[in-house]
């Protein structure tokens, strides 16, 4: 069973299109790896259905880098 | 004011019978039907189980895997011919281009119907907040335009022009317009189509447009012929570059024709059926040939729209026959579309490219399945097998529903 790091980080790399070393658990989703407003809102739809969750909208717009969201998975599922 | 002339320096197409133009061009004057069982969905309860799709196209030269999933098939297909068309003008290598005096002008007759379609399935299944953040700019219909634009840097006019199976033609045909009026020196046009879906396909076989001979599918699209039993639905794009004459010629581009003459009108009589006697049709053609300044005699090949239905192929022939009088009997016209099936919102673009290609090569595409002409069908349809000819000026017809006609008249470029 692959870790949560490990599975945010792969669902980072489908969504945004980047590869598995450009994401470190410091990347900003916006700054470092490219997303725009709207690959952010799917990204977000992605990790919600990986791990069976919703992140409402005020939380989800606070997850700015890799770490942030895989702290909110870890802390809400 | 005096018309600017127009030329066509770039061609780009992906169809059911080649991912190119050369390979689809080669494809349509070998007569190779690119007709198959349908395979994008299982087509089992279905009337139609057959269409022209699109097979192994290798989009990772073009785009990448996270822009191929924000963007409907339908837009991967026109920019795709987009792509080819450019690189194929040589304007990439044209550091002079005013980015800002180019355009684009690329419709589609459906859209994005596939991502909808799914869109309204995951809608139904997890609520709206699961309905992805790229439905609307994945499947609305300007979209090709708009992302061509953000590729190519091309600031000018950008327009998508929405009018069924007339799209294609309307979109080159108004391209020729914006560059002949002068507020663009280059516009890319063209239509491009991914309509081959369980919805679509459902709707037209409901309309009774579609043609059922599911075990023999390469036979299934022949236009005039006394066995058609309705058009097949294709898929795929058709792309232009359109240019000013003067523009073309500074940079020492490659010409492959010259747009002369664009018409339009409607029947003004059924959503979806023509007038027997093809009026409508007649007159967008007379408007063609007005705009072009030229004579009917001096037509020598036409396009048809031919899409293989009852009343639509005999109605164009009347329409012909009333247009060019003693003449329709000299020249020469054949349907493409019995080798391609109908791409819809793309047909009048890839049309226009086959047109081009006949008058620079002098080299008339067959109308392949033309085993015995109906009654009233008695033109010289160049039957099964393509055919040599000093053919100059080349006029392609689209019909669509609506009743919306449109024509354009391409011209061998001899200076």
């Amino acid at each position: 069973m692959s870790t949560v790091e490990e599975r945010v980080k792969k669902i980072v790399c489908e969504q945004l299109g980047v590869k598995e070393a450009e994401v470190q658990n410091t990347s900003s989703f916006v700054e470092d790896l490219g997303a725009d407003s709207l690959d952010t809102v799917e990204l977000v739809m992605a990790l919600e259905e990986e791990f069976e969750t919703e992140i409402p909208d005020e939380e989800a717009e606070k997850l700015g880098t890799v770490q942030d969201a895989i702290d909110y998975i870890v802390s809400h599922t | 004011m005096s018309k600017r002339r127009v030329v066509i320096t770039g061609m780009g197409m992906v169809s059911p019978v080649g991912n190119d133009v050369q390979s689809s061009w080669k494809g349509v004057c070998e007569g190779r039907s690119g007709i198959r069982p349908i395979d994008r969905f299982d087509a089992t309860d279905y009337n139609t189980r057959i269409g022209g799709a699109i097979k192994n196209l290798d989009l990772d030269p073009y785009l990448t895997s996270k822009e191929a999933r924000k963007l409907d098939a339908f837009i991967h297909y026109g920019l795709v011919a987009a792509q080819q068309a450019v690189d194929d003008s040589g304007l990439e290598n044209f550091d002079k281009l005013d980015k800002e005096r180019a355009g684009v002008a690329i419709g589609s007759g459906i859209g994005g119907i596939e991502y909808i379609e799914n869109s309204v399935i995951q809608m139904h299944k997890s609520g709206p907040r699961k309905v992805s953040p790229f439905f609307v700019p994945a499947s609305v219909i300007n979209m090709i335009s708009g992302n061509a634009a953000i590729r190519f840097g091309y600031r000018g006019p950008n327009i998508a022009i929405v009018t069924a199976c007339t799209t294609g033609t309307h979109n080159i045909g108004y391209a020729a317009r914006t560059i002949a009026y002068g507020d663009a020196d280059v516009m890319l046009a063209g239509g491009s189509e991914m309509a081959t879906t369980r919805t679509s396909i459902a709707g037209f076989s409901s309309a009774r447009a579609l043609s059922t001979r599911n075990d023999e599918p390469e036979k299934a699209s022949r236009p005039w012929d006394k066995d058609r039993d309705g058009f097949v639905l294709s898929d795929g794009a058709g792309v232009v570059v359109l240019e000013e004459l003067e523009h073309a010629l500074a940079r020492g581009a490659a010409i492959y024709g010259e747009v002369v003459g664009f018409g339009m009108s409607d029947d003004a009589h059924h959503i979806t059926a023509p007038p027997s006697d093809g009026e409508g049709a007649a007159r967008s053609m007379r408007n063609a040939i007005r705009d072009a300044g030229l004579n009917p005699e001096d037509v020598d090949y036409i396009n048809a729209h031919g899409t293989s239905t009852q009343v639509g192929d005999v109605a164009e022939v009347a329409a012909v026959k009333s247009v060019f009088g003693a003449h329709a009997d000299k020249l020469a016209m054949s349907s493409t579309k019995s080798v391609t099936g109908h791409l819809l919102g793309a047909a009048g673009a890839v049309e226009a490219i086959f047109s081009t290609l006949a008058v620079k090569e002098g080299l008339l595409p067959p109308t392949i399945n033309l085993d015995n002409p109906d009654e009233g069908c008695d033109l010289d349809f160049v039957p099964h097998t393509s055919r040599q000819a000093d053919a100059r000026v080349a006029l392609t017809n689209s019909f669509g529903f609506g009743g919306t006609n449109g024509t354009l008249i391409v011209r061998r470029y001899e200076g």
